[in-house]
């Protein structure tokens, strides 16, 4: 048992360093978001109400197109340099050593993104009921984003472009972003956001207890 | 039991069968298509609310089935070949996405056409729609997938993976008039209690379901035929079979 908690921790610190070492990935990805963001104010104009009913729907979408971005670099330098094959070919089990790659990159990738939001809300003024459910909606939705593309990030490590990911990637997470601008459109009328917060924790326990599995068996497939 | 699965598992046979078997499924299907035509356009009366307007549901009602119908097929099949290793499931899941992908845009297309009369616009975000929409951009990569592998035996399993994720989607379409109500009207057709639609627009419209099945063996027959000689272009039995 210590033995698996002690490659995991191996494995997740080994990506979190790697991901700090090399910076530009990290940082272009969450720089993308940024400006994505930033560029509908501008467009929009800084009417505040206009503002308030779609900036929440705007850094979801944002989010979720970064997170399209980053997610290509995931198992990309792992599969150019081979490494890949060692996690696959050594003999503790597969779904654990992937876990703590979607973990680190949760962790790099997810939490930044959550700070952000949550400073460009404020910048951007958007009321407290609207920064809540925000909140909310980001720290459940965005391992669920990392889980469910950490499976298609490995189906398609390799293969040329990222275009291919995002295509595979949206679909599967528009019920994530209805469920969240849901709740976030409920907040902003002052109705309770119960019922969506459960579906996306429901959807989270799903994908953490599923996701791991078909990305190691699909990692098996792309290396067989 | 165990030696049938075996034959039926291997190409050639498949090929021989199927060869024998289109030929007949196709008369099915050009009659019941003609007859469903017939009886759903000309002897159906119309309806009391929609008037004419209703017989689009010859069309939209059946494409919409197939549309769950063939990604279920996709995902039994890749569930079966990521277990067995069966060669003729990857064939068969690979020649139905394309034509599961024309019954979802044909679904959509005639649903946006009954919408711009009854609801007075061709499109709303509603649960029943969304869905359907999601579902035809599921088969787009899938079959974006498909065609990004050069090994095959790899991009059948690697699609399965995905088709089984995205199944989740399937009880979301079929149950969302049930559970959310919108604009889309409730189901017509339900199996276990008696049908909200009178005889002669029922049997109509349960002859373009049989068509529409029949349409469908009938095309992934022949794509499968081909793709079967794609994937077994090294065995003796293809060249026997192209040389004559």
């Amino acid at each position: 048992m210590l033995e698996y908690i002690n490659i995991f921790y191996v494995i997740f610190k080994r990506d979190l360093t790697l991901t700090f070492r090399e910076k530009t990935d990290f940082i272009n990805s969450l720089a993308f978001f940024i400006i994505i963001v930033l560029l509908f104010p501008l467009t929009f104009g800084s009417k505040s109400e206009l503002l308030n009913t779609i900036i929440p729907g705007i850094i979801w979408i944002s989010a979720l197109l970064a997170t399209c971005l980053s997610l290509e670099t995931i198992f990309r330098s792992d599969f150019e340099d081979g490494s890949i094959e060692q996690l696959v070919l050594n003999r503790y089990p597969l779904i654990l050593l992937v876990s703590a790659k979607i973990l680190a990159h949760w962790i790099t990738f997810g939490i930044p993104i959550i700070v952000i939001s949550l400073t460009l809300g404020v910048i951007l003024s958007l009321s407290n009921e609207i920064m809540m459910a925000l909140f909310i909606t980001l720290i459940l939705g965005t391992p669920i984003l990392s889980l469910l593309g950490s499976v298609m990030a490995v189906l398609t490590m390799g293969l040329h472009g990222s275009m291919l990911l995002s295509i595979l990637i949206l679909p599967l997470s528009m019920p994530v972003l209805i469920f969240s601008t849901i709740a976030i459109q409920n907040a902003s009328l002052g109705l309770p956001i119960v019922a969506e917060t459960y579906f996306l924790a429901g959807i989270l326990i799903l994908a953490i207890t599923l996701a791991p599995i078909a990305a190691a068996s699909a990692l098996r497939i792309r290396l067989s | 039991m165990y030696k049938w699965i075996h034959q039926f598992g291997s190409p050639k046979y498949f090929y021989d069968i199927s060869v024998r078997l289109s030929k007949w499924i196709a008369i099915v299907c050009a009659i019941s298509f003609i007859g469903g035509l017939y009886g759903g356009l000309v002897l159906a009366p119309a309806d009391y609310q929609q008037g004419d307007s209703f017989r689009i549901i010859y069309l939209h009602v059946p494409a919409a089935w197939m549309s769950l119908f063939v990604y279920l097929v996709i995902a039994f099949s890749g569930a079966v070949s990521l277990i067995w290793h069966i060669k003729i499931t990857d064939i068969i899941a690979r020649a139905s996405a394309p034509i599961g992908a024309s019954f979802t845009f044909l679904a959509l297309v005639t649903g946006a056409i009954w919408g711009k009369p009854m609801w007075g616009t061709y499109w709303v975000w509603d649960a029943r729609l969304t869905s359907e929409l999601i579902l035809l951009f599921l088969y787009l990569g899938y079959i974006a997938l498909q065609s990004a592998f050069s090994d095959k035996r790899i991009a059948a399993r690697a699609g399965a993976i995905l088709v089984l994720i995205g199944v989740i989607n399937i009880p979301i379409i079929h149950y969302s008039v049930e559970w959310w109500s919108t604009l889309h009207q409730g189901p017509t057709i339900s199996k276990l209690d008696k049908p909200s639609i009178h005889l002669t627009m029922l049997i109509p419209l349960l002859l373009m379901v049989l068509a529409f099945k029949t349409f469908y063996i009938t095309t992934l027959l022949i794509r499968a035929r081909s793709e079967i000689l794609e994937y077994e272009y090294n065995s003796s039995w293809v060249k026997k079979y192209v040389i004559k």
